[in-house]
């Protein structure tokens, strides 16, 4: 019987071999938060009660599947994670982690969590999320993310994805609200990642990615940032009178729509010289204020649906 | 030399292999939860007093 200490093969496997946590974090766990939370949200503002329990798997599958689909992300992308140096550390390019790994648990998980998903709750809500990892990773991460300057704007439709699942594996359906909230999420995300390219600059020229700064130039990237902003706070603070607003999230959306344009107005206004001689002060100061936004637009809608429970939330 | 002996892959693996235990224990859970919630409509403590009804002939 062979010993697996004789065993040449195991004998030899690198020190720095994988743990727990490095196939974790290929699942993303950073952005996992928000689909987590804005699937909650979506999940929780549905008129229709969910029980507990299933309501928990929903957004564990949920989360599993977005998860899945940062996991093969980082399988396709590996050589240009290699280059860029905020992502040089991932498991892949760090070589803890084979290519091959990261692709089968990315469809073992993918599949693992549209069934499930559908088994917990409805198959609509599992073909959303099946719809989604598609999207993700095949249409942005393979296709678009490297062929078009515009692959942030229409990609970001994979990230709007998770309230629209939350809604539809309460009520089965997908309702006004729902495109609401993905909506919303959509319109968000190209001025956030914009803002990250504007100071990230050297790590998506030195991996060739299209990003606008690339293609059009930074001063084209600062009027895309100001017009998709308008657009952003007209939709979100319109949202406020709809069915999911009321008069708190009104509120939060007027004064972080505010901020929002404020920052987006300044970022429009600076040159690259200004923009270095502070170290993207401003363009630092916008993306961590897109990333509260985002989050306290959504805690905003849930607070609406927890205190309509009370017969004290919306306009009724 | 017998299979048994702690060899420096074990040490190594340890955390990975609690990992991967942590999550097949958190599968049957879920797929058990899931289960008893899909079979009683939600409400497992008046399902389990209409089987103990059941039993004592009520």
């Amino acid at each position: 019987m062979t010993d697996l200490s004789t065993n040449s093969t195991l004998e030899t496997t690198q020190p720095g071999e994988a743990q727990f946590g490095d196939y974790f974090a290929l699942l993303k766990p950073r952005v996992m938060t928000l689909v987590v939370f804005t699937a909650l949200v979506g999940l929780l503002a549905a008129p229709v009660p969910v029980h507990p329990f299933i309501g928990f798997c929903a957004i564990l599958f949920i989360a599993v599947g977005g998860g899945a689909s940062g996991a093969l992300n980082m399988w396709w992308d590996a050589d240009i994670d290699q280059v860029m140096k905020r992502t040089a550390k991932r498991p892949i390019p760090a070589g803890r982690v084979e290519p091959g790994e990261a692709l089968g648990l990315g469809l073992a998980l993918s599949a693992f969590s549209c069934v499930f998903l559908g088994l917990a709750t409805n198959w609509l809500a599992g073909g959303l999320l099946a719809f989604t990892i598609f999207f993700y990773v095949v249409i942005y991460t393979m296709w678009l993310k490297r062929s078009t300057p515009q692959n942030i704007v229409i990609g970001g439709a994979a990230g709007a994805f998770p309230p629209m699942i939350g809604w539809a594996a309460a009520t089965g359906s997908v309702g006004i609200e729902a495109v609401l909230m993905f909506c919303l999420t959509f319109m968000w995300t190209p001025p956030h990642f914009w803002a990250l390219a504007l100071f990230m600059r050297s790590d998506y020229d030195d991996a060739g990615v299209p990003m606008l700064t690339v293609t059009h130039g930074r001063r084209s990237t600062r009027v895309h940032i100001l017009v998709y902003t308008v657009l952003l706070a007209a939709l979100a603070i319109g949202t406020g009178f709809t069915s999911i607003g009321g008069p708190v999230y009104l509120a939060v959306a007027v004064v972080l729509n505010g901020l929002f344009l404020k920052g987006a107005w300044e970022i429009f206004r600076r040159d690259e010289d200004a923009s270095e001689a502070d170290n993207f002060k401003t363009e630092k100061a916008f993306f961590k204020l897109s990333l509260l936004y985002l989050f306290a637009h959504f805690g905003a809608i849930l607070l609406e649906a927890g205190l309509a429970r009370f017969g004290l939330g919306g306009w009724a | 030399m017998s299979i048994s002996k702690q060899h420096d892959l074990h040490k190594r693996r340890f955390g990975r292999n609690v990992g991967v235990g942590l999550l097949l224990v958190s599968f049957i859970v879920i797929v058990f939860g899931m289960t008893m919630v899909k079979v009683t409509g939600g409400d497992i403590s008046g399902a389990l007093q209409g089987d103990r009804g059941v039993q004592d002939g009520g």
